[in-house]
């Protein structure tokens, strides 16, 4: 289970670098949505991986930390989903504005040579 | 125990300004009087709450006072605290806020619909990100603040705001992921992000984790320096402050100091002596960034044509001198940071308003303005009629405006380069004896070497000297050069927040004395933050012993 989660993290994250370096302004927006994605499931994993064990106390269940996924991470994933969603919304709309104002989704507003 | 009112006074600064943006925006688009009318009574009221809890901060019972938000204890819930740094930030993003705020009502303010609403959330998560005392909650707050800070960014449209805009937002959102891998790095090591409480842990961290702390730490800080404008993470200053409007440059001034801000809290905090093997690690690495920041702004300068990309390069040279200066790890050398912190903010937000005011009479600043008024429907008169009594299209006029501006002008080049008599001098005057002079105090931790102290000193007086230079060519160009041009007309509104931002330069350098006690107590608790865990983790919630054990 690391070695798919460390992979999956990677992989995200490695194509999302690369596709941040692109000169395009969509391939720029999609590779920040996939380094975002790698980041959340970077939290998530930093809880410590479990299978099957819940975030909430329960009084029925086993009364060892041990036997609980830490919640923490799974709350701040959530507000980082909840961040990423608004300011990608708004870097799409700087960039449809860029390629309204200059004519061309190239990032500098110009085509390079 | 219950909480008097005065207790609350520390979440103001962060709710006030939340409800009166919120409020704004239940206003619609239109009714930008109202609006204008709102935000300065709110500006002027965390004005005043900024004063009371700085007074609070340096002369209370405690050292370090806590708010427990949602009354869960410290390591627990999410606790805000303050301190006599804290308190200078508010001061000062008070401050900065009202005079860009006035400035703007002259007629940027018309610019484009929501300016006010931005302007108080972009106060809110300010004045957040100084008081909170919780890594993650920082996060939150600095998204706050880059969000309002891109609507700020983008104010008055034009095809320059947006190409800047675009990469600003770029840099800021990749910056925001650094930030949370840091902040995951440190959660998955200490298992905490109460700033107090990892403090305490980082020294007990096990051998085999130690690495995971240092390099969390080490993303979290190039997150910061990002933020903070150092090389060479700062392309994107120049041109971003020189294309956004001048009283959102005015503001973004103070905006790279919130980045120095946590690079002088946490590193002082987390890796102070506490740390244990950990400590001192990061002190050696912030000295060389900010020496090499200070080169780069320096060469900027030189090399710059425009005012604006001017502007951005000295802020840069205040962020390199305030890095390499808390690179020292002093408790003296970051005393004098402090003075120098709050003496150039002040300068570098005048310079920013001013920067317009000289542009005005060039044809080619004029265009660009009254192609930004047109897109929008208001042109010059439009704009004037709807709230001045409507004489003249420009209101009030000073009289001898250009001699008002070429004193600014010289107030705000004697302040940036420290040349005397103004707050400049005395802040690098500070800097330079007590990098040269540690007499009497007590080694710190990772103390550089003597060789590095002389690059520091050469540095900060070469870049002094660029200053000179560089603003001496400006102002030759714009207030000798050109004959027979119009005299400019300015308005009061316009002409008093930098007039008041220079006489606080010159009040700063008359009692020059309090306030470097001031900064001498804040610079010594700062380097030994015993008194900030011990603050933030024994407050007692309220009605402590009952609820929550």
């Amino acid at each position: 289970m690391e070695v798919i989660i460390a992979l999956a993290i990677g992989v995200l994250g490695g194509s999302g670098i690369w596709l941040l370096l692109r000169p395009r302004t969509f391939q720029v927006i999609m590779g920040i949505s996939l380094v975002s994605y790698a980041v959340n499931l970077f939290i998530f994993s930093m809880g410590r991986l479990s299978l099957d064990q819940t975030p909430i106390l329960r009084s029925s269940r086993a009364s060892e930390v041990a036997d609980y996924a830490d919640p923490l991470p799974q709350a701040l994933v959530l507000t980082a989903i909840v961040i990423g969603f608004a300011m990608t919304a708004l870097f799409l709309v700087v960039l449809l504005a860029s390629r309204g104002l200059s004519g061309t989704d190239h990032v500098d507003g110009r085509e390079g040579e | 125990m219950m909480l008097s009112w005065h207790d609350h006074l520390m979440i103001v600064p962060i709710v006030l300004p939340m409800l009166v943006a919120g409020l704004m925006l239940l206003m619609g688009e239109g009714r930008a009087s109202a609006k204008a009318v709102l935000n300065v009574v709110s500006t002027l009221a965390l004005l005043a709450v900024a004063i009371a809890l700085l007074r609070q901060a340096d002369t209370g019972p405690v050292q370090v006072a806590a708010y427990l938000a949602a009354n869960w204890p410290a390591p627990f819930g999410i606790a805000l605290a303050l301190d006599r740094l804290s308190a200078t930030m508010l001061v000062l993003t008070a401050v900065m806020a009202l005079g860009a705020l006035l400035y703007s009502l002259a007629r940027w303010h018309r610019a484009g619909v929501h300016f006010h609403s931005l302007f108080q959330l972009q106060l809110m998560g300010l004045n957040g990100a100084f008081l909170t005392a919780d890594l993650f909650n920082l996060f939150v707050f600095f998204e706050i603040l880059l969000a309002a800070s891109y609507g700020l960014l983008l104010h008055g449209s034009g095809p320059q705001r947006v190409k800047a805009g675009l990469h600003y937002i770029a840099v800021n959102l990749v910056g925001s992921s650094l930030f949370l891998v840091g902040v995951a790095l440190i959660y998955g090591a200490t298992g905490s992000l109460n700033m107090a409480d990892v403090a305490v842990r980082i020294g007990q961290v096990a051998p085999s984790d130690r690495m995971l702390v240092e390099a969390g730490a080490a993303i979290l800080g190039v997150a910061f320096l990002t933020k903070a404008g150092a090389w060479p993470l700062n392309f994107w200053l120049p041109p971003s402050y020189a294309a956004a409007s001048p009283p959102a440059a005015a503001l973004f001034s103070l905006m790279t100091k919130v980045g120095f801000y946590v690079i002088l809290r946490l590193s002082l905090l987390l890796f102070g002596d506490r740390a244990g093997e950990s400590s001192g690690f990061v002190q050696q690495w912030i000295l060389y960034v900010g020496l090499a920041t200070l080169t780069f702004g320096t060469l900027g300068m030189l090399a710059s044509q425009n005012t604006g990309r001017l502007a951005g390069f000295a802020v840069i040279i205040s962020s390199g001198t305030l890095l390499s200066a808390v690179g020292f790890g002093r408790v003296s050398v970051t005393a004098a940071a402090l003075f120098y912190l709050v003496s150039s903010t002040l300068a570098l937000g005048a310079f920013f308003l001013l920067q317009e005011l000289m542009e005005r009479s060039r044809t080619f600043g004029a265009d660009l303005l009254a192609v930004t008024l047109e897109a929008f429907g208001l042109d010059r008169s439009a704009a004037d009629t709807e709230d001045d009594t409507g004489t003249a299209d420009i209101g009030v006029a000073i009289p001898a405006a250009m001699a008002f501006l070429g004193l600014s002008f010289i107030a705000c080049a004697l302040v940036l380069s420290g040349l005397p008599p103004l707050s400049g001098f005395v802040a690098k005057f500070a800097l330079l004896t007590t990098i040269l002079n540690p007499d009497g105090l007590t080694p710190e931790i990772g103390s550089p070497e003597p060789a590095l102290a002389w690059v520091l000193l050469a540095l900060l007086v070469v870049s002094g000297l660029t200053t000179v230079v560089s603003l001496t060519r400006i102002g030759i160009r714009a207030f000798w050069v050109p004959s027979g041009r119009a005299q400019p007309r300015l308005r009061v509104i316009e002409v008093f927040p930098i007039a008041a931002m220079v006489v606080l330069g010159i009040v700063l350098m008359v009692q020059a004395q309090p306030a470097m006690r001031y900064f001498n107590d804040t610079a010594r608790a700062l380097h030994h933050p015993d008194d900030y865990v011990r603050g933030v983790m024994s407050t007692r919630q309220v009605g402590a012993g009952g609820a929550h054990p």
